[in-house]
C-alpha cells in the first residue's frame, strides 16, 4: 500500500523567512493536465513593503561583502540546486507540460547560469571600471558600484530559467532583489526560494513574492525604495505603465533578450568617479 | 584690503561681435522661425539687450529633425568614421582659434566672470571636441561589443549655467558614436550655441548634422516629444527630467539625464585646513554657485568647525564680486532676474526656519542681477536650504561628530550627484569615497571636470554619465538591450 504524498505549502520568501500572505489570500494553480498543484500566495501591497524593507536592510552588507564572498556564495546556489534537480525537474514538467529531458535542460541551465554569474562577481571592475587619463596632476578612476533594491519581474515560461536568469546578475552586482515570480508558472520561483535559503546567501537579500502581476505592478513602480526594475516577465502596456510611475524616482528600469550577459549586471549598477590629487 | 585694491583690468567686448538678430540653424543655414517670433537675451551683469534670437516652435522643431534625420540617413551615418572623427577634430581647433570671442560671448550673456569662462567653460569645451574626435573610429574597441551602432537623431536640451560646455557635452559625444542631434539652448544663454553653429558651417560640416533651435520649454517639449527623435539627452533640474521620463515612458526613446543635486562637502577634523577652505570656496562660490554639482552642503566635524568658519569667513571677504568682464572678478553676476527671486526665496526661508545668515560687506552692483556670497549657519537636515537645490552662491554648514554621523547627513537626500571629501588621511578618504552615494567624488580638491572623466548621478540626480567612456554608452545600442 502506497502512502499519501505529503504536499508542499508553496510560501512567500521575505526577509529569510517563509511566510504566508498578510492578506490570507492564495491562488489555485493548475499543470497542463488541468490538475490542481498548489495554493500559492497571493501576495499584497503590504506583503511588497515588507519585503522592501527586508531587502533594504540587507542590502549594504551584501554590496559591502567581497566579490569572491559573493561569488562563493552565488556558486552555492548551484551546488545546492543541483542536489533538488529532481524536485524541479517535477515541477517543470508539472507547470509547463514539457518533456522530462527538455525539464531536465532547463535546470542544468539555470545551474549553469548561477556558475557563470558566480565568476563574474570580482572582475566587474576589470571590464567596466577605469583609471582615466585627465589634464592635470589627479588620480581619477571610475568604478561600478550596486544600484541598490531591485524589483524583477521573471518571465513565465522557462519559469526556473526565468527567474535565475533575472535574479542571479542582480545578484552579483551586490543588489538585493525582489522577485516577481511569474503569476501562471511560479512554483520553481518558489523553490528556488528554499534553496536560496540553505546557500548561505543573507536574509532579505532574495525576496520572492507570487500573485497578480498587475495588482503589484503599481506598488512597485511608485514604490521610492526600490531602485530598478527588470520588466522581463511583463507585456508593452505594463513596462510603459511602470516607466511612468517609476519616474517619480527615476527608476532604473531595463528588458533584456533572454541570454547571459554582463549588461544584465552592468545595467544595476552605478558608476562612482573619484578624484584625488597627485603631489607632495 | 584699502592698501591693496586691485585696478581694473576690463576684457574688451569688441571681439564679440555679436549680431542684432540671430535665426534658427536648420540644415546648415540660419533661417528664420516659421512664425517670424524672437525673443530677447540680455547682459545679466548690466541689463542691457545683447540681441535677438528666433523662438523655435513646435513647426521649426520639426524642420530641425528632419534635417537631422536627411544628414543621419543619408551622409552621417554613411561616412567612415575617420571622416567623421575629422570634422569634430576640425571643430575643436575652431574653437581654440576663437576661443577669446567664445569667452566674451560666454561672459556677456551669461554673467559669469571672464576668468571663468576663459580659463574653464571654452577650453574644456573645446577639449570634449578633441577627445570625442578620437574615438569616432575606435567605438569597437569601447566595450560595448564589435560592432555598436548609433542610435540616430538625438534631442538635447542645455541649460544656461555652462553654456557652451554644456554644448559641448552632448553634441561631441553624439556626433564622435554617428548620431546627428538637434539642440535647444538654454532660454537666457543662446549666444554662444549660435557662435558654435558658425563653427560647424566653417568646419563644413555637412548640413543638418548639428541643428540648433532656440526657445523655451515650449520648444524643448516639442523636440522631447517628436516622434522621429530616438534619444533625449537633458541636463537641467530634476523635475523637469522626471517631467521628459514620462513622456517618454511609452516610446523607444531612451535618454541621459543629467539632474539637481545638492553635494555634501565633508570636512574631517585631519584635514588641511587653508586647503579646505579654499576648496569651500571653489565648492560653492564657482560660477556664482549655479553648478548642480556645487559643495552647496558644508558638513564640518564639531571640533575644527570655529576654526574651518572663521577662515572661511576671512575668505569669502576677499571674494571680489562685481563685473564678469574684469578679469579679477571672482562672482560675477546672477544669470537672470527669475534665478535671482528664486535664490532669495529659498534663502528667506533659511532665515525664517532659524538658521543663522551671514555675507561679507559687498557692494552689489545697482544694474543687472546679483547675489552675494552667503553662508548660514546652524542649519539642520529639515531645512529647505539643506535640502532644496538652490543654485546660487549660498551655502549651507552643518556638523557632525564622527564618521558614521557625517556619511548618513551626506548622503541625507533624494539627489546623489557629487560629494567632496576633506581629510589627509588616505584610508578614511577612500572609506568615506565608499560610503557616499554619490557618482563624483572629490577629495581634497573639487569642482573638477574633464572629458575622460565620466560624470553624472545616483538616485534622483539622473540618468546616465557623460564624458570618458562611460558617456558614449548612452549614444550606441548594445548588442543586449531591447528596446520595445
Amino acid at each position: 500500500m502506497s502512502s499519501l504524498d505529503i504536499n508542499k505549502t508553496y510560501k512567500l520568501f521575505i526577509g529569510g523567512a517563509f511566510p504566508r500572505s498578510e492578506s490570507g489570500r492564495v491562488y489555485e494553480v493548475k499543470g497542463t493536465n488541468k490538475k490542481f498543484l498548489a495554493n500559492p500566495a497571493l501576495a499584497s501591497r503590504k506583503d511588497l513593503r515588507d519585503a522592501v524593507v527586508a531587502a533594504k536592510s540587507a542590502q549594504s552588507g551584501w554590496a559591502n561583502a567581497t566579490a569572491f564572498n559573493r561569488g562563493q556564495i552565488l556558486y552555492r546556489i548551484a551546488e545546492i540546486m543541483q542536489g533538488r534537480s529532481e524536485q524541479f525537474v517535477e515541477e517543470i514538467c508539472a507547470l509547463e507540460g514539457v518533456t522530462t529531458k527538455a525539464a531536465k535542460l532547463q535546470v542544468a541551465e539555470a545551474i549553469d547560469t548561477w556558475v557563470w554569474y558566480s565568476g563574474w562577481c570580482d572582475k566587474l571592475s576589470s571590464i567596466s571600471g577605469s583609471q582615466n587619463q585627465v589634464s592635470g596632476p589627479f588620480y581619477n578612476f571610475t568604478t561600478p558600484e550596486a544600484l541598490g533594491v531591485i524589483a524583477l519581474f521573471a518571465e513565465g515560461k522557462p519559469s526556473l530559467l526565468g527567474a535565475v536568469r533575472t535574479l542571479a546578475p542582480v545578484l552579483a552586482a551586490g543588489n538585493s532583489a525582489i522577485l516577481i515570480a511569474s503569476e501562471s508558472y511560479p512554483l520553481p520561483a518558489i523553490t528556488l526560494g528554499e534553496v536560496i535559503a540553505t546557500s548561505d546567501v543573507p536574509g532579505g537579500v532574495v525576496n520572492i513574492l507570487t500573485g497578480k502581476t498587475s495588482e503589484l505592478l503599481p506598488w512597485i513602480g511608485s514604490h521610492m525604495e526600490i531602485d530598478g526594475v527588470d520588466v522581463a516577465g511583463l507585456n508593452k502596456k505594463q513596462e510603459d505603465e511602470i516607466k511612468l510611475v517609476g519616474a517619480d524616482n527615476l527608476k532604473r528600469i531595463s528588458r533584456f533578450a533572454p541570454a547571459n550577459h554582463p549588461e544584465r549586471i552592468l545595467s544595476f549598477m552605478e558608476h562612482k568617479t573619484i578624484w584625488h590629487p597627485i603631489g607632495i | 584690503m584699502s592698501d591693496f585694491e586691485y585696478a581694473n583690468a576690463p576684457e574688451s567686448k569688441a571681439i564679440a561681435n555679436i549680431s542684432p538678430s540671430y535665426g534658427l540653424f536648420i540644415g546648415g543655414k540660419f533661417v528664420d522661425p516659421k512664425k517670424g517670433k524672437s525673443f530677447n537675451t540680455i547682459n545679466p551683469a548690466t541689463e542691457e539687450l545683447l540681441s535677438k534670437v528666433g523662438y523655435g516652435d513646435k513647426s521649426d522643431i520639426d524642420a530641425a529633425v528632419r534635417s537631422a534625420r536627411a544628414a543621419y540617413t543619408k551622409i552621417w551615418s554613411k561616412m567612415p568614421a575617420k571622416e567623421r572623427g575629422k570634422y569634430l577634430y576640425r571643430i575643436a581647433r575652431i574653437m581654440q582659434e576663437r576661443a577669446r570671442e567664445f569667452a566674451v560671448v560666454e561672459t556677456l550673456d551669461n554673467g559669469k566672470p571672464i576668468r571663468e569662462s576663459r580659463d574653464t567653460d571654452i577650453p574644456l569645451a573645446a577639449a570634449h571636441f578633441f577627445y570625442h574626435a578620437g574615438w569616432a573610429d575606435k567605438l569597437e574597441y569601447a566595450g560595448f561589443g564589435n560592432k555598436p551602432k548609433p542610435l540616430g537623431v538625438v534631442g538635447q536640451i542645455i541649460p544656461w549655467n555652462f553654456p557652451l560646455l554644456m554644448l559641448a557635452w552632448k553634441i561631441a559625444p553624439a556626433l564622435a558614436a554617428g548620431n546627428t542631434v538637434v539642440l535647444k539652448p538654454a532660454e537666457t544663454t543662446p549666444l554662444t550655441a549660435l557662435l558654435f553653429a558658425q563653427v560647424c558651417q566653417q568646419a563644413g560640416l555637412p548640413d543638418g548634422v548639428v541643428n540648433i533651435v532656440t526657445g523655451d520649454g515650449i520648444t524643448g517639449a516639442a523636440l522631447v516629444n517628436h516622434p522621429d527623435v530616438n534619444k533625449v539627452a537633458f541636463t537641467g533640474s530634476t523635475e523637469v527630467g522626471k517631467a521628459i521620463a514620462r513622456s517618454i515612458s511609452a516610446t523607444k526613446k531612451t535618454a541621459t539625464l543629467e539632474l539637481g543635486g545638492k553635494a555634501a562637502n565633508l570636512v574631517f577634523e585631519d584635514a588641511a585646513i587653508d586647503e579646505a577652505v579654499e576648496g569651500i570656496i571653489n565648492g560653492i562660490f564657482f560660477n556664482q554657485g549655479h553648478v548642480c554639482c556645487a559643495g552647496s552642503r558644508l558638513i564640518i566635524q564639531e571640533n575644527v568647525a570655529d576654526e574651518v568658519l572663521e577662515k572661511l569667513k576671512k575668505r569669502m571677504s576677499l571674494i571680489r564680486v562685481g563685473d564678469p568682464m574684469d578679469k579679477n572678478t571672482d562672482l560675477g553676476a546672477i544669470n537672470s532676474k527669475e534665478q535671482l527671486n528664486k535664490i532669495e526665496e529659498i534663502s528667506k526661508t533659511g532665515d525664517a526656519e532659524g538658521a543663522n545668515r551671514w555675507s561679507p560687506d559687498v557692494k552689489l552692483p545697482t544694474k543687472g542681477f546679483w547675489y552675494p556670497p552667503t553662508i548660514f549657519t546652524g542649519v539642520t537636515q529639515s531645512h529647505r536650504i539643506a535640502r532644496e537645490e538652490i543654485f546660487g552662491p549660498v551655502l549651507s554648514v552643518l556638523t557632525f561628530r564622527t564618521p558614521a554621523e557625517a556619511i548618513e547627513k551626506a548622503n541625507n537626500t533624494m539627489y546623489g550627484l557629487s560629494a567632496g571629501i576633506w581629510s589627509d588621511k588616505g584610508a578614511k578618504v577612500l572609506w568615506a569615497a565608499k560610503q557616499l552615494k554619490a557618482g563624483v567624488i572629490w577629495s581634497n580638491t573639487f569642482n573638477k571636470f574633464d572629458p575622460a572623466s565620466p560624470f553624472g548621478g545616483y538616485k534622483e540626480s539622473g540618468w546616465g554619465r557623460e564624458g570618458g567612456r562611460h558617456g558614449l554608452a548612452g549614444y550606441l545600442t548594445s548588442d543586449l538591450k531591447v528596446n520595445k
